[in-house]
């Protein structure tokens, strides 16, 4: 059973606790805001939330995705066509935090949206909106020192990444800086459904766990698009699960009809959700 | 000093490092071997055979005196990057970052490329040094820089083309950044302007700083007396020529250094790459500097007649050198530039690149408003066989205009 020593208030804490005592591992669920457009968007996220994720992941469109494979590129690139916004995706957390007061919501994006207005602003804005926390791929952490501060201030959290390739001590730095929890990259390489993982993946979340131990929840993501591939790394010490293109694949592939699309994808999380509830507390 | 730059990985307030976590493992890596073999005697001794013995090095610093009598000004130089194997100075950063990758142990090497250059550079410093090179290059670059995609493909490297946003060299950097955090383990990124997160820009930076210190040397024998040009001029597109002809001179007071970028269809029009000129702070490719981008931060598209400058970015150390006006960084729209192109060609029989065709443009405004015994240096990036088409099209293009505006004239 995992143990936490500081628990803060937000949204997020108080989610993994919750889940933690239910011997549950979280399902994390990412949407590009505004694919295919920002009302659909919202009914998908309630289909999600009907599926059963814990967490829901928004990503903001940026023109430039350098981590992200051709499913998200796609995906961002046709909501920026149809004239998404940070404003307008922040509308979109906003819309969760009424419809859900705890469900913890955070934004993944990149670096420069929060430049172009300020960190410390586009901060603010976001809290406002009900955001819990940020993912941003393409901030180092020799570069986070202002960021980090001020997202504290605002009780935001800052969701730093891990490789299999980061050393013990490169880690140690990195969660230093690490709020709500740390984000393994499963794989060498950029989002983007896959079929299979190679065993480097489940060794990177077991080194993962063994130095983060019970400070903050681990959670993989990159890649995963499949329940058979969910257990194998709670079992190596998983305590959250994020799925992205695969959703946003069934998004595209679904476009022309709608229902059948929420349908869908309610019931692909709901299948996912089910493998994050087994095993969890087997060796 | 200013060539103390940078400290602590920036250049004032610019450059950095953002990358994404699997790549910071790569990036120290460089970061190490660079700092180990860049002061590193055999590692010196064998950068310089292939720069001398194989790309042609030392260049001449050609007195243009067919230019200089048309202008009727300072006397223009031009540093002849464009006789080095390749066609560009390109060749100065792939031999030198070849070597480096060649040490590191990674026999894979990927660039990106918006010209062609840099990757005819890179394929050429891959075949020599016995590297396996991959080219990652927008697909409107290909169509309109073919002579160049040929070039790579008989020197033996492997095309990727890039389909994603304006198809051009930033998207192939972000396509070639996509490829290294894949393929990080056994994969060197070569970049090829003084760009991306640090140490790259240095590192690139320093490579080609050679163009400014032969300029450096040659002006003192040609004036026979310790004498620095009186200004010098190089465009800027990411910034690698320009950073490498300026770099020598930085701490210089008395050398007027002027870095033109690429203006293209006129600032007010948004179509043009002057990043300096009307960019504002932002965070890509790794690095935080001047930044072509809307108001909720997406980059825009930029627009140039030349592949080479059209990039939405800068290199970190222009960014700097312009905020405390050590350089001047002025334009060029693409009429004059190609007006110069073909100017250049005729009176001195040189066909200029179209990238250093800015540079020259704006090298004879400033020579008109010189004296006489004033010294100009423009460095002459590159050749211009890749650019005939392009050109010709213009032409063409230009030909119907006027043949438009004659008929109006008539009626």
């Amino acid at each position: 059973m995992m143990k936490r020593t500081s628990l803060g208030n937000n949204r997020l804490n108080r989610k993994f606790q919750e889940l933690s005592e239910k011997n549950e591992a979280a399902l994390i669920c990412y949407v590009v805001a505004g694919y295919p457009n920002i009302p659909t968007t919202n009914e998908i996220l309630s289909s999600i939330v009907k599926g059963g994720a814990d967490v829901i992941e928004i990503g903001i469109p940026f023109s430039d995705p350098i981590a992200d494979g051709p499913t998200i590129q796609e995906a961002s690139y046709r909501a920026l066509l149809a004239g998404v916004t940070p404003e307008k995706s922040l509308e979109i957390s906003k819309n969760i935090r009424k419809k859900y007061p705890s469900l913890p919501v955070v934004i993944m994006t990149y670096s420069n949206i929060l430049q172009r207005v300020g960190f410390e602003y586009f901060m603010k804005k976001s809290k406002e909106c009900g955001v819990d926390g940020f993912i941003l791929p393409d901030m180092a952490i020799e570069e986070s020192d202002k960021y980090v501060m001020e997202a504290s201030e605002l009780d935001l959290a800052t969701i730093f990444l891990a490789s299999p390739n980061t050393t013990p001590r490169r880690l140690e730095a990195i969660l230093a800086r690490t709020s709500g929890f740390v984000y393994v990259v499963s794989v060498y390489g950029i989002t983007g459904q896959r079929r299979s993982f190679e065993d480097y993946s489940l060794t990177a979340i077991r080194n993962v766990k063994q130095v983060v131990g019970s400070r903050m929840p681990v959670a993989v993501g990159f890649g995963i698009s499949s329940p058979s591939h969910i257990k194998p790394m709670i079992r190596a010490g998983a305590d959250a699960i994020i799925v992205g293109s695969a959703i946003v694949n069934i998004i595209r592939n679904l476009s022309g009809n709608k229902k059948k699309m929420l349908q869908q994808i309610e019931v692909f999380v709901r299948d996912l959700k089910k493998a994050c509830r087994q095993n969890y507390l087997l060796p | 000093m200013l060539s103390n730059y940078p400290v602590n990985a920036r250049f004032g307030d610019y450059g950095g490092r953002y990358v994404p976590e699997t790549l910071v493992p790569a990036i120290e890596e460089l970061e190490r071997a660079y700092d180990r073999y860049k002061n590193d005697t055999d590692f010196r001794k064998e950068l310089r055979y292939y720069l001398e013995q194989y790309a042609g090095r030392p260049t001449p610093l050609y007195f243009a005196k067919n230019l200089t009598e048309y202008v009727g000004g300072a006397r223009i130089y031009l540093k002849r990057e464009d006789l080095l194997h390749g066609g560009a100075h390109k060749i100065n950063n792939t031999l030198g970052q070849g070597l480096l990758a060649k040490r590191i142990g990674k026999k894979r090497v990927i660039a990106e490329t918006g010209a062609g250059q840099h990757g005819v550079a890179t394929a050429i410093a891959a075949a020599v040094l016995r590297l396996n090179a991959e080219i990652y290059m927008g697909s409107k670059d290909m169509k309109r820089q073919r002579p160049n995609l040929i070039r790579m493909q008989l020197l033996g490297a492997a095309i990727h083309p890039v389909q994603s946003g304006s198809r051009t060299l930033k998207d192939a950097i972000n396509e070639a950044l996509r490829d290294w955090i894949t393929n990080v383990q056994n994969t060197y990124y070569l970049i090829g302007s003084a760009v991306g997160p640090h140490p790259y820009p240095v590192i690139v930076r320093d490579f080609q700083s050679v163009i400014g210190q032969e300029i450096k040397m040659q002006m003192e024998q040609l004036s026979n007396r310790r004498e620095h040009p009186d200004a010098v001029v190089a465009c800027v597109g990411g910034g690698s020529n320009a950073i490498g002809t300026f770099y020598p001179f930085v701490d210089d007071s008395d050398v007027s250094l002027y870095g033109v970028e690429a203006a293209g269809k006129g600032i007010k029009s948004g179509k043009h790459s002057a990043t300096l000129a009307a960019g504002s702070h932002g965070i890509i490719h790794g690095m935080f500097t001047y930044l072509l981008q809307d108001q909720f931060g997406q980059v825009s598209d930029t627009h140039s007649i030349s592949a080479g400058l059209d990039y939405p970015g800068v290199g970190p150390e222009h960014a700097l050198l312009k905020d405390i006006k050590r350089v001047n960084y002025v334009n060029c729209i693409d009429d004059d530039a190609a007006e110069a192109f073909l100017l250049l060609s005729r009176l001195e029989g040189i066909i200029p690149a179209l990238e250093p065709s800015h540079a020259i443009s704006y090298a004879m405004e400033l020579a008109k408003n010189m004296n006489r015994n004033e010294n100009i240096v423009v460095t002459l990036s590159g050749r211009g066989d890749k650019d005939v088409d392009v050109v010709q099209r213009y032409l063409k293009m230009k030909e119907k205009k006027n043949e438009k505006n004659r008929k109006n004239e008539k009626k």
